[in-house]
């Protein structure tokens, strides 16, 4: 359990802060396109402004932003959604994670590559943030209360 | 000989930082700066990955949606940059998990030194 | 500091600086992994991700096609791996056992 900090200009600023860190960590995932960037960095951010408010709100302030028992829930999710794609190729008669079989949806040869990737981005993206985060709640208390 | 060593000491510098990590992993006493001391030898390597895809005159690898013909020599080899983001996800995973297992040992013997835990584990 | 790990210590840097003075020079265009083709004569992969990777994805990202594209099976594996760490974590620090 941490708790609360004592500083007004602690709790304020990191207040303040949380949605641009956010805001920027859904631009790095989804231009991974066309700059660098990606599931792996963004998911990182993602997962650092959670823990920012963690560590200066506590454990109790903050769990409306994100609770401690959806953290390993969550990470499972993003590797459905990573799963999804490779079976929803394989239901259209092709090989698993072919993404040139996208293509019966109606975009054609190379959209179907674009939108591939990006659905597998932001799978990546979730199942990392959730995974961290989940990782720092097992580490500073227990999850069946104190 | 000048072009022998303005195209090594990279390497050396590398080789510096992975013998640092090993001097923590080894002659420190205490668990958690062992811990550490793995972290830095795992950066150090990923360093020396990364360093050594560059290509002398040439830029970063995202080229512009033309379709004219690409000149290989002109972007850096973008293969060892993929690789090293698995071993990044690696590194996080691993320092993860000593950490849980030290706040075990802590909780059950109440210390973290090495030489404090071999005595009273036997 | 005691002697062995003094000695090991040593060992282990002259190793590492005798064996990248073996290396070829850091940005040379003629090493063997930069250049076009192998001494066999295949391709060699990574210029092949440069000229090829851009027009089969419609994306400017060389990086990101490769981790998701041509190479996605390492990225599931990749999921897999920190998926478990996060499990590990939660199984060793439960409470009520």
């Amino acid at each position: 359990m941490i708790t609360s900090s004592n500083n007004p200009i602690l709790i304020i600023a990191s207040r303040f802060l949380t949605p641009f860190i956010q805001l920027f960590a859904l631009y790095v995932i989804v231009h991974g396109h066309y700059g660098p960037g990606g599931g792996f960095q963004g998911g990182g951010i993602l997962a650092a402004s959670i823990i920012l408010l963690r560590l200066s709100l506590g454990t109790e302030k903050s769990e409306k932003v994100f609770r401690r028992t959806w953290g390993i829930p969550l990470g499972f999710f993003g590797a459905l959604v990573f799963f999804s794609i490779g079976l929803l190729t394989m239901l259209f008669g092709g090989n698993f994670l072919e993404f040139d079989e996208l293509g019966l949806l109606g975009f054609n040869k190379v959209g179907s590559h674009f939108y591939g990737i990006l659905l597998i981005e932001i799978g990546v993206g979730i199942a990392v943030m959730s995974t961290i985060v989940s990782i720092f709640d097992n580490l500073s208390g227990e999850l069946d209360g104190d | 000989m000048i072009e022998f060593f303005l195209g090594h000491q990279l390497y050396w510098v590398v080789s510096l930082l992975i013998v640092v990590g090993l001097y923590g992993m080894l002659v420190k006493k205490n668990l958690l700066k062992k811990v550490l001391g793995l972290n830095i030898f795992q950066s150090g390597i990923i360093l020396f990955f990364v360093a050594s895809a560059s290509k002398r005159n040439a830029t970063v690898p995202i080229v512009e949606a033309t379709t004219k013909i690409i000149d290989s020599s002109q972007y850096i080899n973008p293969l060892p940059h993929t690789l090293m983001l698995t071993a990044i996800v690696v590194s996080v995973s691993v320092t993860g998990v000593a950490l849980a297992l030290l706040i075990k040992i802590y909780q059950k013997y109440k210390t973290l030194d090495e030489e404090l835990l071999l005595k009273q584990m036997q | 500091m005691k002697k062995t790990p003094l000695i090991i210590l040593t060992f282990f840097a002259v190793a590492l600086i005798y064996s990248t003075s073996w290396l070829p020079n850091l940005g040379d265009p003629q090493s063997l992994h930069h250049r076009e083709h192998s001494p066999i004569g295949s391709q060699v992969a990574a210029d092949y991700y440069i000229k090829f990777a851009g027009q089969d994805a419609a994306s400017p990202n060389i990086v990101t096609v490769i981790l998701a594209d041509y190479r996605a099976f390492d990225t599931l594996g990749e999921i897999i791996v920190i998926l478990t760490a996060g499990i590990v974590c939660f199984v060793i620090l439960r409470k009520n056992l």
